[in-house]
């Protein structure tokens, strides 16, 4: 098994513990910790596509790294935002669930 | 094969797109700069400023027939980024301008940053936002490679997100916070197909894309990842359930950016990626999944919409059934022996176009339905037709539109949309938008049959509507009209730049 494949398993992994805890998870705080590591195996992806590319005689396709690094960002402040959410939500209604009974039955029903 | 002379170098007027996209930014960095009280008054400059370049790069492209590219920096692909401006990015362009101005218009009322002596979140927030949006949208028309796509997707997300918990209540920061994890979910599948994609092919341009794309596992298994995320931030049936929610507890001006411009753009993302990016990779059998997608859609949000009890919610939930409409054209366009694929694809961005105009107009509706009233049950509308004869109108031609009466733009995007059908012997979908046209139909006369019978109580208007509200609203609402008579002029601009069907030498 060469590094290649072995970090392709690892962010394989990273994807379906973050993908099954997003889906099952009820907390918001939990399903943002689940969408980061969900996110981390797919960046992990990315450094294995710019190793895999080097062969040109580079150390590393630059591309893939530039777009990981982008994309980096752009998770980090859906987590800042998300996070900001969760908390606005805890100080309302002193505790954070997104369970759908109070939202979409109670608008009904009001 | 599409024009590979997109690829070469800047056109004249290239630097247009850049324009269309730098301008909202400038906007959102001078509203931070100056502060919040100048940020409408930076908004009344610049969104009308942003239309004025939206129409001239139209009336370049609709009269040169060519489209139009700007190559960033001089770096060329497949390092570089380009931006291109095609027939359909224009027209959808310039409709989403007019419709985020005549929003801003409206929200001048509820948003109104100047009368404050100090500096007030909302008004800050929905202007800068509403600019934000304005320039995340330029960019996913123009962006022409699958990675810039990806970043104005989250742009857009991040713009669109405050706009549903504007007012901070609980249950809007509920549904902003169920929205943003779908959201989330879906931009990191979408970022999933672009790694594939990119390790497969060793670009992520479109246009090289579409040259080099084959029929293979790895690029099977992304093109689903990118969809499945694109209609989870669309709001396709069954991946709709954030966004009734999030459309109804928004204000009224929010919603209707919201409802009628933001999942717009994910829904463009879908035509790209399947029309352009890898064009005939669409198997006959994943066309017809997509359409009963879309048909589920339009039955499933039709009939819940039919037992809504508050006119917002009424209204995002046939957000919902018209948003099915736009994929009915996938399985429509697929057929190989299809020889009318421009008329499929015309048909769908009149659709959307043409929602994006009435769901804005009815939304802004409800919202001046609300401020008079106080609340928007809809048992309980009686004689605000009476109260508000310009408002309710509106919402009549809106839903007239949302039908597809002639000479509706509905009408003509659903009439392209049956042509089809029979064309390619699809009947079932015809069932499904004649059935569609009659749900439709019934909760339109509910709500108008209401709102035109004798008030329960004698009418008490809580708020004086500006009049100016009023006529946004009937604005957008007869544009939602006027847009059939597109057929007679510039319909034909949305095929500019578009590549040969496949199978046109047929013809």
């Amino acid at each position: 098994m060469n590094a290649a494949t072995l970090f392709g398993l690892c962010g394989a992994a990273l994807v379906g513990i973050g993908l099954y805890g997003l889906i099952t998870n009820p907390e918001p705080l939990r399903k943002i910790l689940a969408f980061n590591l969900l996110g981390s195996g797919v960046f992990l992806l990315f450094g294995i596509i710019a190793r895999r590319a080097a062969a040109a005689g580079l150390g590393g396709d630059p591309v893939p790294q530039a777009m990981v690094i982008t994309a980096i960002v752009v998770a980090f402040a859906a987590t800042a935002m998300a996070i900001a959410l969760v908390q606005r939500l805890g100080d309302e209604t002193g505790q954070a669930s997104i369970s759908s009974d109070s939202s979409e039955t109670g608008e009904e029903k009001s | 094969m599409p024009a590979a002379t997109a690829l070469e170098a800047t056109t004249a007027d290239g630097a247009l797109l850049v324009r269309a996209i730098i301008l909202p930014v400038v906007g959102i960095l001078l509203s931070f700069v100056l502060g919040g009280r100048y940020a409408e008054r930076i908004a009344a400059f610049l969104l009308p400023a942003g239309l004025c370049v939206a129409c001239i790069v139209f009336l370049k492209i609709w009269q040169s027939e060519t489209s139009l590219s700007y190559i960033v920096g001089n770096w060329k692909p497949p390092l570089g980024i380009t931006l291109r401006a095609d027939g359909l990015s224009v027209a959808m362009m310039v409709a989403m301008a007019i419709v985020i101005c005549l929003i801003g218009v409206f929200a001048h009322a509820n948003f109104d940053s100047r009368v404050a002596s100090v500096e007030t979140r909302a008004p800050m927030v929905f202007w800068v936002m509403l600019m934000a949006i304005s320039g995340a949208m330029n960019m996913i028309f123009f962006g022409g490679d699958l990675f810039t796509l990806y970043v104005a997707l989250e742009l857009l997300t991040f713009a669109a997100v405050p706009l549903v918990c504007l007012d901070g209540r609980a249950e809007t920061l509920q549904a902003a916070l169920r929205y943003l994890l779908f959201a989330l979910l879906g931009s990191i599948l979408y970022l999933v197909g672009t790694a594939l994609l990119y390790g497969s092919y060793g670009t992520l341009d479109i246009v090289l894309m579409s040259q080099r794309v084959q029929i293979e596992p790895a690029t099977l298994a992304a093109a689903t990842l990118m969809t499945v995320g694109l209609f989870a931030k669309t709001a396709l049936f069954p991946l709709h359930l954030w966004l009734p929610p999030a459309h109804a507890g928004a204000p009224a001006a929010a919603s209707a950016v919201l409802s009628a411009v933001v999942v717009k753009g994910s829904f463009f993302l879908v035509v790209r990626l399947w029309f352009d990016a890898m064009p005939g990779l669409l198997s006959v059998a994943a066309s017809q999944f997509i359409g009963v997608l879309g048909a589920s859609a339009i039955i499933c949000g039709n009939i819940v919409a039919l037992r809504q009890k508050r006119l917002k919610l009424l209204i995002a939930y046939s957000t919902v059934a018209q948003i099915g409409y736009l994929f009915l054209m996938f399985p429509l366009a697929a057929d190989p022996l299809h020889l009318q694929y421009g008329d499929v694809l015309t048909g769908g961005m009149l659709q959307a176009i043409s929602h994006a105009t009435a769901k804005a107009a009815m939304f802004m509706a409800a919202g001046l339905v609300y401020a008079a009233l106080g609340h928007d049950q809809i048992s309980e509308l009686g004689g605000i037709a009476r109260a508000l004869p310009m408002t309710m109108f509106a919402f009549g031609l809106g839903g007239l539109c949302l039908i597809g009466l002639p000479p509706t733009g509905g009408f003509l995007a659903k009439w392209l949309l049956l042509e089809a059908t029979i064309a390619t012997e699809q009947w079932w979908w015809a069932i499904v938008i004649v059935a569609g046209g009659l749900l439709t139909s019934a909760y339109v006369f509910i709500v108008l049959s209401r709102a035109m019978g004798p008030p329960s109580a004698p009418l008490i208007l809580r708020a004086a509507v500006p009049k100016y509200q009023e006529v946004a609203a009937l604005g957008l609402a007869l544009l939602s009209v006027l847009l059939g008579l597109v057929a007679l002029g510039p319909i034909d601009v949305l095929q500019v730049g578009r590549p040969e069907a496949p199978m046109a030498w047929l013809r």
